[in-house]
């Protein structure tokens, strides 16, 4: 195994005008890819030209931008390019969009940053970068014009593809000058346009990904065809943390299409000619398992666990202001009250699935849905025992991320596993039960949070205890003094004015796998928070929407759209009988999100959601349509959940296994949304997971709204209170 | 032999009469259009047409449908499918993964009821989506309806 090739990576100074005059922010150039490939061979006019590591032109003008991040719905394979082509000044009608090579990107020194998708990060992460490779793009292609014009690059400009020799009027494409740009050294400096320069942000451009995918082309993990493939179905103990004890190969080793039986350390897997027969076979496998000791853990157990987290006093303190325990000995009223939130699996429409090759040269190839390909090459290198350089991810499209597919890559490991096993290319797929069974769940917790209020009805104090699982230690990432900011996202909610405050956390481990799902522990923590506040307004004769204006006079953007939904949704005007509304705000993954929820409450105690109010704040706009839908995407995910989401525990195992125990929203149920973007444009947010949080708060304030009685705890199923 | 007809072509195949229609079609034939998520009739993901009428292709043995016409959502013609040019305009699409299902599923609603109400799309659109593309399905749906009727009227005249 050779040493990669070194890259020379050049760096150079890039001045961002929207940044300010002056400010220089140092920028890496992203190395071309001759400067990889040996020998170097000049660039030809009839072939694609790379002009950096993100952009490549070709002949007929055609734009190629790659793509570091993962499409799972979210529409970053439109949004990403844009933010390259706005400063390529291309013609957008002739970009496509690539997914760029993990691989590449380790021989490459990094060049693609980033590859993970979570964190609602695509575009407030790369938005700099991206915006400059599409500028020293358009520098470079300007240059090279100026060039066989022997013209000052000054008199040109580009646009739409076209470079215009403004004193004589003569036009070169960027096709035709693609191959000299790519010969020249990069310019020391590159202006980023002002906002009001903008011609494609801003934008409601259509989707690259619509037209494939409604006719039912595009490759998803489980469409993965490789010549002489086997597909693999899989059964992990049911039990967390328990292994594989023993099996019975030779029962269903006659069955039709049966190739192999594997065994892995905490699972077997059936490998056959077709994934059905796979399937049933595995149904039929005899299989024992060592339960690891949690076999007998039901959900009682997990409840009495976070139940001593609230009762503990080992707590650790994790954001402390004031004098919450004084505040608290000389307020007129206080307000306590205990909430709980239990586990929930992602559900994603694809279930878990990777293909794998692994070849007798010792190259690894992987074809997966993947949230984050570089963490898909190094679990695939790992299990492999190879070399990362000698793994090639193929990312496919996701059918739905969620957070599943980043940060844990067990689909991606079992696959090479079985592969290795095997000998031959396999297709591992999860039934829809494993997947619901085997996810890496959202933490359930229990939260108690107490109110200190003062005569006039303001809230002096607050004190909030935090008992759950933590997804960064399941991860390995834990603090050293047991703490887990992720774990509190939301709780010390720094926005709202209250002058004596703590909240203190008390880690709890437990067998069941955690891990992030959209809008990770905000989607619980802004419920317990919101919702609250609805109490604590209630109690105190207070309206809700202006209690929580009185709180946020330091707090502008929430503020402004708390303000904006409030008005759209005519907060204060009366409604008609049995109708009710809820309100709620939270600051999460950069952005600013306040939602109004509309129920009908009928007289048999069964509601109808009516319609959602939504305005966002998500600073800088890329492509409006993307917001809206992805506003409305977030805010189905939050209703489901809230409306019925409840992953229980029995005997160690996970009760729910499809859509029949673990339902969904479904289109009859699905409120009106109304979109608002409020856009400061001063900052650059995310949009996956912000309008997540507020939905279920503000679902719990209009049903308190109606029947007086607050919601302690979630789903809602769970109370009674169902859909009509 | 099995016999199946997808799409206006005519197949043998050499399987189990008892496997799923959805597995014929993506392993056998290698269809990988119509797609699996629950495997018990609930998310429509499979959702094809035999004989027109939307079916759940996960449930049905392949043995039940082999004097059939099946299509699945390789057969469509997207730039004339009145449901999938709504689909575009409406930009209903996010993960991608359902909308073969509901594009198949909407385009039989549309067949039986060429105007269909919202309580029809209520009750026959009972497919999942977990990106909550639903409010553009109806829209689509209103759109692709009106789109035929539109059509219909001009060739009446």
């Amino acid at each position: 195994m050779s040493d990669p090739v070194r890259l020379t990576r050049r760096a150079f100074l890039v001045r961002s005008t929207a940044a300010g005059a002056g400010l220089l922010l140092g920028f890496h150039l992203p190395a071309r890819r001759k400067f990889a490939a040996a020998p170097m061979t000049a660039p030809r006019d009839d072939q694609p030209v790379e002009v950096n590591a993100w952009i490549e032109i070709h002949p007929d003008n055609s734009v190629l931008i790659r793509v570091a991040r993962s499409e799972m719905g979210q529409g970053i394979f439109t949004a990403l390019p844009m933010l390259v082509a706005e400063e390529l000044d291309c013609d957008w009608s002739k970009v496509r969009a690539e997914y760029a090579s993990a691989n590449e990107n380790r021989r490459r020194d990094n060049v693609y940053q980033s590859m993970g998708t979570g964190g609602s990060r695509s575009i407030r992460d790369s938005n700099d970068y991206l915006r400059m490779a599409g500028a020293v793009g358009r520098e470079l292609l300007v240059s090279a014009a100026a060039s066989c014009w022997n013209v000052l690059a000054e008199e040109c400009r580009a646009a739409n593809s076209i470079i215009t020799h403004t004193p004589t009027g003569r036009t070169l494409s960027y096709g035709a000058v693609a191959a000299a740009a790519a010969t020249l050294a990069p310019p020391e400096l590159v202006f980023l346009k002002e906002p009001e320069d903008w011609h494609l942000l801003g934008t409601p451009v259509k989707r690259l990904d619509v037209r494939d995918k409604i006719a039912g082309k595009p490759v998803f993990g489980t469409d993965v065809d490789i010549p002489g493939m086997l597909h693999a179905a899989i059964r992990a103990c049911p039990v967390f943390g328990g292994t594989l004890q023993q099996y019975d190969a030779a029962a269903i080793a006659k069955r039709s299409g049966v190739v192999q039986v594997v065994a892995l350390d905490n699972a077997v897997a059936v490998v056959a000619e077709s994934w059905w027969q796979a399937h049933q076979a595995l149904q039929a496998l005899p299989v024992t398992w060592d339960e690891a000791g949690h076999g007998t853990v039901n959900d009682a157990d997990i409840r009495a666990s976070l139940e001593a987290g609230l009762a503990t006093d080992k707590a650790v303190i994790m954001a402390e202001r004031g004098k919450p325990d004084v505040a608290f000995k000389t307020s007129g009223k206080q307000i306590e009250a205990t909430y709980y939130a239990p586990y929930l699996a992602h559900a994603t429409m694809e279930p878990m699935t990777c293909t794998a090759a692994v070849h007798k040269d010792g190259r690894v190839e992987v074809w997966v849905p993947t949230q984050n390909a570089s963490a898909s090459l190094d679990a695939a290198a790992r299990t492999a025992g190879v070399d990362p350089l000698r793994v090639e991810v193929h990312n496919t499209q996701l059918g739905g991320g969620f957070g599943r597919r980043g940060a844990n890559q067990d689909f991606t490991e079992q696959a090479v596993r079985i592969a290795q096993a095997v000998g031959r290319p396999v297709k591992l797929m999860w039934s829809r039960e494993e997947d619901m069974q085997h996810d890496f769940y959202r933490p359930a917790s229990m939260v108690r949070l107490a109110a200190a209020v003062n005569s006039a009805g303001q809230l002096t104090a607050m004190r909030v205890r935090v008992a759950a699982p933590s997804i960064l230690t399941s991860l390995g990432r834990m603090y050293a003094d047991g703490t887990d900011p992720v774990a509190l996202q939301g709780i010390p909610h720094k926005f709202y004015t209250v002058p004596n405050f703590r909240a203190d956390y008390a880690l709890r481990t437990l067998h069941v796998p955690v891990g992030f799902w959209r809008s990770v522990n905000h989607s619980q923590n802004a419920y317990y928070r919101e919702h609250f506040l609805d109490q604590v307004a209630r109690e105190t004769g207070q309206d809700p929407y202006e209690f929580r204006l009185g709180m946020l006079k330091e707090a502008p953007k929430q503020r402004a759209v708390l303000q904006a939904v409030a008005e759209r949704a005519g907060w204060g005007e009366a409604l008609p009988e049995h109708t009710h509304r809820g309100i709620a705000v939270e600051t999460c993954y950069g952005s600013h999100c306040a939602q109004v929820v509309e129920v009908k409450v009928n007289a048999d105690g069964t509601f109808r959601l009516l319609r959602v109010v939504c305005a966002i704040d998500p600073g800088h706009v890329v492509n409006p349509d993307t917001i809206a839908a992805q506003v409305e995407s977030a805010i189905t995910y939050g209703l489901t959940a809230a409306l019925f989401g409840d992953i229980t525990l029995h005997n160690g195992r996970v009760q729910q296994g499809n859509f029949d125990d673990y339902p969904m929203l479904t289109l009859a149920q699905m409120p009106v949304v109304e979109t608002h973007i409020v856009a400061s444009g001063d900052f650059w947010g995310g949009i996956g997971e912000p309008p997540l949080p507020p939905v279920a708060p503000a679902l719990c304030n209009a049903l308190y709204a109606a029947t007086g009685k607050p919601v302690h705890s979630l789903p809602l199923s769970a109370h009674g209170l169902h859909l009509a | 032999m099995l016999e199946l007809t997808v799409n206006g072509q005519h197949h043998e195949l050499d399987i189990d009469p008892d496997t799923p229609l959805l597995w014929a079609l993506r392993d056998h034939l290698h269809l990988h259009g119509t797609k699996y998520g629950c495997g018990i009739g609930l998310c429509g993901s499979c959702t094809v047409h035999v004989d027109d009428r939307a079916v759940r292709a996960c449930l049905v043995r392949v043995a039940d449908v082999s004097d059939k016409a099946i299509t699945t959502i390789e057969g469509l013609t997207p730039d004339s499918e009145p449901v999938q040019q709504a689909w575009r305009e409406f930009e209903v699409t996010q993960c991608g993964y359902c909308d073969p299902g509901m594009i198949m599923a909407s385009i039989a609603l549309l067949r039986e009821k060429p105007s269909p109400s919202d309580a029809d799309i209520d009750a026959a659109i009972t497919n999942i989506c977990r990106c909550g593309t639903y409010n553009r399905v109806r829209q689509a749906i209103h759109a692709a309806a009106s789109k035929v009727a539109n059509k219909k009227e001009a060739a009446d005249v």
